[in-house]
């Protein structure tokens, strides 16, 4: 049986093609999900994209937090259903209180774009096992509120429990406190990624193929589950 | 009719880059010696009834849920009375 990654769409959302793209590319069949309904049509897993959702109106993700389908995923992830937020997927994820901390403006005020270079931090969580901790890779980072920012408490804990899932490297584009680009929550099933694994999944498109990775590294998880 | 005004502002120990934008610009355009700028959001909510306690625990639900990530960012509610 194929695996079935859901893909939001919210209004505003501009990942969510290329997020199936990616999810075709690993080898799982991508389901595309919208805002209003409910209902995850029995996927295994989903991935929150890239994208200004609802116009970043009140605060980035504040708004999509509360749409139809983000009641059903926010129990789901409870329940251990593997769910990725990419960008403005990880503003949601942590305006859900999936994750902890916040994303905030970069602290350059400028939106920044480039390739950049990450450190796999963590390869313990459902969406990075096809990773070595250590592995340097580049994806394209694309943001303009995407500093991410914790008390130092919340910090200390991410860092501890081995949380961090990628990190900064060379260049912090955006101001994120200890260069953290992505986190996971303590079951290791949600995932929280400022950069765009997803645009780098094919050479003709993007700077490498390394972002495919994630989406190769859930479908293990859930075939071993 | 009665107006509820919620203000959010970026907790203290919060960066706030836009607030220190506006500081750099000011004494460019000549408003000196204001020594520091945070920016925040006002939202004034008009209720359809009274504004009794009933009601403003609501707003305060409100605004701790959606107006505001207690994460990053403190809220007040306050009632303005009318003529004000």
């Amino acid at each position: 049986m194929t695996t079935r990654v859901g893909v939001v769409t919210f209004p505003g959302s501009l990942d969510d093609r290329d997020a199936r793209r990616a999810v075709r590319l690993a080898g799982a069949e991508p389901v595309a999900l919208w805002h209003r309904d409910k209902d995850l049509h029995q996927v295994d897993a989903v991935v929150l994209p890239g994208g200004f959702s609802y116009g970043d109106y009140l605060r980035c993700g504040a708004i999509s937090r509360f749409s139809p389908v983000m009641e059903t995923v926010i129990e789901q992830a409870r329940q251990g259903m593997p769910v990725l937020g990419i960008c403005n997927g990880f503003q949601v994820l942590c305006e859900s209180h999936l994750l902890p901390g916040a994303l905030t403006r970069n602290d350059s005020l400028h939106f920044v774009c480039r390739d950049q270079k990450l450190r796999i931090e963590n390869n313990g969580s459902a969406w990075t096992r096809d990773y070595t901790p250590g592995q340097e890779i580049v994806v394209p980072l694309k943001n303009g509120e995407g500093r991410f920012v914790a008390d130092e408490r919340v910090l200390d804990e991410l860092e501890a429990e081995g949380r961090v899932v990628a990190r900064y490297l060379d260049v912090n584009p955006n101001g994120s406190y200890r260069d953290i680009a992505g986190i996971t929550n303590a079951a290791g099933n949600v995932v929280g990624l400022m950069p765009h694994p997803e645009h780098a999944v094919e050479p003709l498109t993007g700077p490498t193929t390394e972002g495919l990775g994630f989406f190769t590294s859930v479908l293990k998880q859930l075939v071993n589950a | 009719m009665a107006r509820v005004v919620v203000d959010v502002m970026l907790k203290p120990e919060i960066l706030d880059p836009q607030g220190q934008a506006v500081q750099r610009a000011l004494p460019r355009l000549g408003f000196t010696g204001i020594s520091d700028v945070r920016q925040g959001k006002r939202f004034e909510l008009e209720l359809e009834g009274p504004v009794d306690d009933a009601a403003l625990a609501r707003i305060r639900e409100a605004a701790e849920t959606f107006l505001a990530n207690t994460v990053i960012e403190d809220f007040t509610v306050r009632v303005e009375e009318d003529g004000k």
